[in-house]
């Protein structure tokens, strides 16, 4: 078992989140969507595995480097 | 009650009634298909408007002797807005300013490179109308070449004055092409990126973060701009000036206000002006002659050069660059902020699912306003 942590490219706000806790995700599964300059941009698995950790929420404004998911795979 | 001969139906031509069906099929597309809707509603209703006869509307204050009360709407803001003193066109670029974002471009300032490359388009279309005049195909003298051209700029108040300027009778089809080609450029830049890139290319990682620009350097930036740009092309003052204006007026921090109108409230209110004068400045014995068509036609040649001119200079970049340069995002200095950063983004997250452009592609993109905004000035010292 290994730990992924998806980090967030680029500032932005979170526009959608399509896992949950628990959820099984394969490689390039869309896992969430953040805008940015008016533009909706989806965030994909890099891997395939459980979503352990959800650590964002609708609305919330991210930057560059703040952790979205961990998933276990 | 009216007789038959005091209606309007008497004096209706189908020249009045195409441009009727013109402007109604504008407003359908900016309705139903969101397609420029901001332009292209009020541009219909101008088009509508100015094509129902005997309404007066049209008739300019210099048509009427001075005499009180006789001249019409659409006239008032098509003589004083655009062909006498050209002032909507430019006003919108405050607000342009106010909503533009430098930092992309202040991070990594050869991006102006992209911006440059890409006008490349402007002068291809000059040359190729420039042609078609010389054989005698149509009637397109220097100054209907240069507004031909200045489409390519994908810049609709830019191409509006540049034409306003010089040719002032082909004002409504050069606005029309310009904001046509904007709205179209997930359309139009696709191919030709794919064409002139590899997918090991377009699968280049960039950093999606620039880094961090200070206060200080946005605030510098547009006065820099301003004076630097203003004394090496004089002519391009007008765009120019107001353009780093309005975007002096977002980034100081100290009139919010001011900032927040020029964005917002300002912009749209010039906007309503600007289209229903454009649309009303379509007369159909303009738009139904066969040099309409070279126009559009030639107007597409600009954008797709200017495309391909950006790619290329990419392409350039990459081989000099150290770091890892994705040669798609040249094609975002063509301006049309900010489609063709959006564009450049989808293609290269469909090559490479981990890549964001988006701040990278801005960079040529706003680059691409200035470049257009410079090739406007040089036309206008030139030509004007």
């Amino acid at each position: 078992m290994a730990e992924h942590i998806v980090k967030a490219p680029m500032r932005g706000r979170v526009f959608r989140v399509h896992v949950e806790t628990g959820s099984q995700v394969k490689e390039r599964d869309r896992m969430c969507d953040i805008e940015a300059l008016k533009m909706e941009m989806p965030i994909m698995a890099p891997v395939s595995g459980t979503i352990k950790e959800v650590c964002i929420s609708v609305g919330q404004q991210i930057g560059g480097g703040d952790s979205l998911f961990v998933i276990e795979s | 009650m009216l007789g038959f001969h005091q209606t309007g139906f008497a004096d209706l031509t189908l020249g009045h009634v195409v441009l009727i069906c013109v402007g109604l099929t504008f407003i359908y597309l900016a309705i139903v298909k969101d397609f420029e809707p901001y332009e292209l509603l009020p541009i219909g209703i101008g088009l509508i408007l100015a094509n129902l006869p005997g309404t007066g509307l049209l008739v300019q204050p210099q048509e009427t002797g001075g005499e009180v009360g006789t001249a019409g709407l659409l006239g008032v803001l098509i003589e004083f807005g655009l062909l006498r003193y050209t002032v909507l066109p430019l006003l919108i670029f405050v607000g342009l300013g106010a909503l533009t974002d430098f930092a992309p471009l202040i991070a990594r300032p050869r991006l102006f490179l992209l911006g440059a490359a890409a006008q490349v388009g402007i002068i291809v279309a000059f040359l190729g109308a420039l042609a078609l005049g010389h054989f005698g195909i149509a009637e397109f003298g220097l100054e209907e070449a240069a507004a031909i051209a200045i489409i390519g700029g994908a810049d609709g108040p830019t191409t509006i004055y540049v034409t306003s300027r010089l040719a002032p009778e082909m004002m409504g089809i050069t606005a029309v092409a310009a904001y046509s080609y904007m709205a179209m450029v997930a359309i139009i830049q696709p191919p030709i990126i794919r064409a002139l890139t590899s997918k090991r290319e377009r699968e280049i990682y960039m950093e999606p973060e620039l880094r961090e620009v200070s206060k200080t350097e946005e605030i510098l930036f547009p006065i820099v701009c301003l004076i630097l740009i203003i004394l090496l092309v004089p002519r391009s003052a007008p765009i120019v000036g107001m353009f780093m204006f309005g975007n002096l007026l977002r980034v100081s921090g100290a009139v919010e206000r001011l900032s927040d109108t020029a964005q917002n409230a300002f912009i749209n209110s010039i906007t309503i002006l600007l289209m229903l004068s454009i649309g009303a400045s379509m007369p159909a014995e303009l738009v139904m002659r066969p040099e309409t068509l070279m126009v559009l036609a030639l107007g597409l040649v600009a954008f797709a050069c200017g495309t391909a001119g950006g790619v290329l200079m990419g392409k350039l970049m990459k081989i000099v660059t150290k770091e890892p340069f994705n040669p798609m995002i040249g094609a975002c200095g063509v301006s049309a902020v900010p489609m063709s950063a959006r564009v450049v983004q989808r293609m290269g997250q469909e090559a490479n699912p981990s890549n964001f452009l988006l701040m990278n592609a801005m960079g040529p993109n706003v680059a691409g306003v200035v470049g257009s905004a410079v090739i406007a000035g040089i036309l206008l010292s030139v030509l004007g």
